[in-house]
């Protein structure tokens, strides 16, 4: 299913895109094809085994995945993710 | 622990004047009176339909706790106070730096060197003496959150790092007092309202902080001036709804905020059943929160070259003078323009992987950056591919303008 994926500025140098078009049948596929497309900016949203890290959240339109079952989340044409990695800035 | 009260003038309700608690209203029997002159004072507040004589005499009972006065607290304290909250507290044992200035806007110029928790007790008396500040001139540890915490109704986390961050969590979700948060990153800000009664927590978005490392600080990776302005803003909303019960709070969601492409929007966080603080509740007490982040203890920045051969900058200067090593800076290159070493290559430290062709392995490199914290990581990259000749510049540029170039300034 074609998806959008949207990164935080801190990301997307990494990518030189803030917005990337994929696709994938699941939110895992999707972030599989996005980091073979962007080697820097793979171990920045998964770990070495393909799983996603606890500091670095996705969200599914407005849902966090973890609750639709993390990486095997469905994806439906024209879905918006979202990564949001924590930050302790203040 | 210091505990510092300080009262400037002492609300003496006039019998005329003061606003005596609706009569047949439960709930606002407790709540203390408005004198004349703050009858006066927050007049803009008490036409306001959400807000009233009532709720500003809820924002007068409340006792709000600010855990840290730096670029979210600043904001905080002076409109919070300017509000009408009647008892503020503040965890805050750092003192003002000048580079704190350009976004911590509770401290001025002739603060820089003083504690943080003067120049906000004055501040705060100046802007609304009604209010009554207690500072904590300490650092929030697992060893007196929860004593200090207990005091307050409500906290707002304004805190620079991981560790303290999941600290004041889990001390709000034990004592079941709302943490109303907020985070910053270069651009970038998140604000939500965690620990309500049956709301998520920080632990339901991030179950674990990342390595140390991973994500710079402020320090490192800057900050725009205005962010902590804007997000310590939606805070002091957020705790001013929560206070007087008005409005929809930003408990379950998480609102994103892009300065740079001026974007607001908000995700929606569950309560995780797993969450050990909030969820299955096995958390039951503090635990060693440096650890958890994984934080060796007590080590300062420019120490955390372990293990990694060191050359002071004196040493470094006068090799460099006699051609006997290279500097490879590591710093970006917008830093660069500030301070700079003389005659170095320069690799971000981010690049050093990809350009690793580029370095010889024939001479001397002396690695260096701002502190000697990210050269002291591109030192181990290098040793690990193989590099023997590899020393970290201590102390980074720092050191160097210490002790070599005092010309340059520090940032
Ligand atoms: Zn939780």
């Amino acid at each position: 299913m074609p998806a959008t994926l949207h990164l935080p500025a801190i990301l997307a140098k990494l990518a030189d895109a803030k917005v990337i078009e994929s696709a994938g049948a699941t939110v895992g596929a999707l972030v599989s094809d996005v980091a073979t497309r962007y080697p820097s900016l793979a171990p920045r949203l998964r770990d070495a085994d393909g799983q996603p890290y606890p500091f670095v959240t996705f969200y599914l339109n407005d849902e966090d995945i973890r609750f639709h079952g993390g990486f095997d989340a469905p994806l439906a044409d024209g879905d918006e993710i979202t990564v949001v990695p924590a930050i302790a800035g203040g | 622990m210091t505990v510092v009260t300080y009262r400037t003038e002492r609300d003496r309700p006039r019998d005329a004047a003061a606003v005596r608690p609706a009569a047949g209203k439960e709930s606002a029997r407790e709540l203390p009176p408005l004198s004349h002159d703050e009858i006066v004072r927050y007049s803009r507040h008490l036409i306001l339909p959400d807000v009233g004589v009532e709720g500003q005499r809820k924002l007068k009972a409340a006792r709000v706790l600010l855990i840290g006065a730096g670029g979210l607290g600043s904001p905080l304290a002076l409109y919070l106070s300017a509000a009408g909250v009647g008892n503020i507290g503040i965890v805050e044992f750092d003192v003002v730096d000048i580079t704190n200035l350009q976004r911590q806007v509770l401290h001025g110029t002739s603060d820089v060197g003083k504690p943080k928790s003067d120049s906000a007790r004055r501040r705060i008396a100046d802007v609304n003496p009604h209010v009554q500040v207690t500072t904590y001139e300490e650092p929030l540890t697992s060893a007196n959150a929860l004593g200090i915490i207990r005091d307050w109704d409500i906290v707002v986390d304004g805190t620079d790092n991981f560790p303290t961050r999941y600290l004041v969590n889990d001390a709000c979700v034990l004592l079941g007092k709302p943490n109303v948060y907020g985070s910053i990153y270069r651009f970038e800000g998140q604000a939500s309202v965690f620990a309500t009664a049956d709301g998520p927590c920080y632990r339901c978005i991030y179950p674990e902080p990342p390595p140390p490392g991973m994500v710079p600080s402020c320090a490192e990776g800057g900050v725009l001036g205005v962010l902590p302005g804007l997000v310590g803003m939606i805070q002091a909303t957020e705790t001013i709804k929560l206070i007087l019960g008005a409005g929809d709070s930003l408990a379950g969601r998480l609102l994103l905020i892009d300065t740079l492409g001026a974007n607001f929007r908000t995700v929606k966080v569950r309560r995780d059943p797993s969450c050990p603080a909030c969820g299955t509740r096995t958390l039951m007490e503090l635990i060693d929160y440096e650890q958890f982040c994984g934080v060796p203890h007590a080590v300062p920045e420019t120490q955390i070259s372990h293990g990694v051969p060191e050359i002071c900058p004196m040493e470094a200067a006068a090799k460099l003078e006699r051609n006997e090593i290279e500097i490879i800076d590591v710093r970006e290159p917008h830093e660069l323009d500030i301070a700079s070493y003389p005659r170095v290559t320069a690799i971000p430290l981010g690049q050093i992987a990809a350009r690793i062709a580029e370095l010889p392995r024939d001479r001397d490199l002396v690695i260096a950056c701002r502190t000697g914290a990210r050269s002291a990581r591109a030192v181990q990259q290098l040793q690990a591919a193989g590099f023997t000749r590899v020393w970290n510049l201590a102390g980074g540029i720092h050191r160097w303008i210490d002790d070599v170039d005092p010309s340059q300034p520090k940032y």
